[in-house]
């Protein structure tokens, strides 16, 4: 093939992924220089080289900042979603696993209000009501239970394509053998939806984490800052601090990022699952 | 669905109770939340007492310009950002998975922002989007082009807002649509070469064959538009003025005012919105649903 019919071949997409990087790229430079910067230069949100690259002294600003805050932060988001992604997996493998297995017409009673969950928005107000109530207002463990709730449809749909593909005469052979509904449960079966449950745990850990809305409503309080409230409140506070700013940034985005990294295939495989299927 | 006649014992083996936990904590924290909103959006409420005024908190609802436009605004913006993650996504998603060199590369970095917290996000192109010395308007400011101001003009805002939240999302919807290209058979793309080229295979394989990845996106990132919220309020705060608030931001608005019964109210707008809207699509869809 010549040079110029090469060139005509390949010329579009060589202009489609120049776009795609600027696109896609340039925000994230953005995010670092500027982090990198010192209050002057970040002022003028030029995207410049800084003079002397101050990212390290500007995260460890950013983590001292406030008696520590951003650590109470980590910490509350930490907890936060560990709690939810755990009681998650539990709680949506059960029903995943009863609902594959009975196939009955409890099961696509189960299957449709899953899909209901999965549709229509959580009603606001009537929660902090509920919450309060039951004395779960700007509790952890409320903030927890309503992440479940919220994430439940979409690890059930996750779990319940996977256990479409554990054959049956594993659960047979456990019964004859004398397991006992809940040793089948947890001794065959959990282990077995392993893969799935990765999926579950990462996609369900990024969603949770970068919750923001639930914070805000459910748990106020500047004891219960999460990690992305302490972005959220910088705004006001770092008003002319950009480079705190933005440094606070790639702070809160290091655990996903890390997710990303090792998980990126499950995380792919799990969104393209999770998308709805009846 | 298996097996009609299964014996009774395996049946026991998979007790119906296992939907318990789940079920409660889904019951407590979702579907009556859900319930007592309807009652609550009819009255005058304080949180801890409720005074029965009927309808006409809807009626406030869709008489006040503000939250009528709030209404519109929230339909603008889904109907904007599930066309062009579409338009967007499909081309990307054919792109990469021809065989260019890189492919796993571009795909990491287009859905690397889908990771990212919206309202980091919003942050970050809130500075980009500053209307004198933001990068994108010192960009087309070089190339002669027009520099507007993205967020600070009202007619503008909220497609600011949605483009951004295109950026962010698009990423998914790429996804989906690679898994669709990936399970279309080879002999299409075969018999596609032979027709002619790359657009043959786009027009006439990819677009009608990865229809159900299309209708999916279109689904996820609807439902995803009709309830936005993070974006908008770290963007804009709905406005200037109101000129982008959507119902999210209307209701969080409300609720930081202390009207809850309004603020119950929207929340009632946005399921109904929900519903008609995004059942009948989803049958639609499913109707014309391919096997392959």
């Amino acid at each position: 093939m010549s040079f110029w019919k090469f060139i005509k071949r390949i010329w579009l997409d060589v202009v489609a992924l120049v776009v795609i990087g600027i696109v896609f790229v340039v925000p994230f430079i953005f995010i670092v220089l500027t982090a990198g910067k010192t209050q002057k230069e970040a002022s003028t949100f030029a995207f410049s080289m800084p003079a002397n690259f101050l990212l390290w002294q500007n995260m460890r600003e950013v983590m001292a900042f406030g008696n520590n805050r951003m650590w109470l932060a980590l910490w509350n988001s930490m907890l936060l979603t560990v709690g939810s992604v755990t009681l998650l997996v539990f709680l949506a493998a059960l029903v995943a696993y009863v609902m594959q297995r009975r196939g009955d017409r409890m099961a696509a009673f189960v299957s449709a209000v899953m899909l209901a969950g999965l549709i229509i928005p959580p009603a606001v107000v009537p929660t902090i009501f509920l919450l309060q109530e039951i004395g779960l207002y700007k509790t952890l463990i409320g903030l927890i239970l309503i992440e479940v709730a919220l994430q439940l449809s979409f690890a059930t749909l996750i779990f319940r394509t996977f256990m479409a593909s554990i054959p049956k005469e594993i659960d047979e052979a456990a019964i004859i053998d004398g397991a006992s509904p809940t040793q089948l449960f947890f001794r065959v079966i959990l282990p077995l939806l392993r893969p799935a449950m990765i999926t579950v745990i990462v996609v369900s850990a990024v969603a949770v984490y970068n919750d923001f809305v639930g914070p805000l409503y459910f748990l106020p309080g500047a004891e219960n800052v999460t990690a992305q409230l302490t972005l959220y409140s910088f705004i006001s506070q770092f008003n002319t601090r950009f480079n705190l700013l933005f440094a606070n940034v790639i702070v809160i985005t290091i655990p996903p990022l890390i997710m990303f990294m090792f998980f990126q295939r499950q995380i792919v495989a799990g969104m393209t699952t999770g998308a709805i299927k009846g | 669905m298996s097996n009609p006649k299964r014996p009774l014992a395996v049946l026991r083996s998979y007790p119906n109770w296992f939907y318990l936990p789940a079920g409660l904590v889904f019951a407590v924290f979702f579907v009556v939340p859900t319930v007592l909103a309807f009652y609550f959006s009819l009255t005058r409420w304080t949180l801890f007492n409720a005074t029965f005024i009927g309808m006409e908190n809807y009626r406030n609802f869709l008489g006040e310009p503000m939250l009528a436009a709030g209404l519109r605004n929230t339909i603008i913006y889904a109907v904007m950002t599930s066309g062009l993650k579409v338009i967007i996504a499909l081309p990307l998603a054919t792109l990469l998975t021809s065989r260019i060199r890189l492919t796993g590369f571009f795909r990491a970095i287009i859905f690397f922002p889908v990771l990212v917290s919206t309202v980091a996000v919003g942050i970050t192109f809130s500075a980009l989007m500053q209307p004198s010395v933001g990068l994108i308007n010192t960009a087309l400011g070089t190339l002669g082009l027009p520099t507007p101001d993205w967020l600070g003009n009202p007619r503008l805002a909220l497609y600011s807002v949605a483009l951004v939240d295109v950026w962010k999302g698009v990423g998914i919807a790429m996804v989906i649509f690679i898994a669709g290209i990936l399970s279309i058979p080879t002999d299409y793309f075969e018999a596609a070469r032979l027709e002619g080229g790359a657009w043959v295979k786009f027009r006439h394989v990819i677009i009608p064959l990865a229809r159900n990845a299309t209708f999916t996106v279109i689904l996820l990132s609807f439902i995803g538009g009709l309830r936005t919220f993070d974006l908008i309020w770290t963007m804009t705060k709905g406005g200037p003025g109101f000129a982008s608030d959507v119902l999210t931001s209307v209701i969080y608005k409300y609720y930081q005012a202390g009207f809850y019964g309004l603020s119950t109210a929207g929340n009632v707008v946005l399921f109904i919105l929900v519903t008609i809207i995004v059942f009948p699509l989803m049958r639609y869809f499913n109707r014309l649903e391919l096997e392959l």
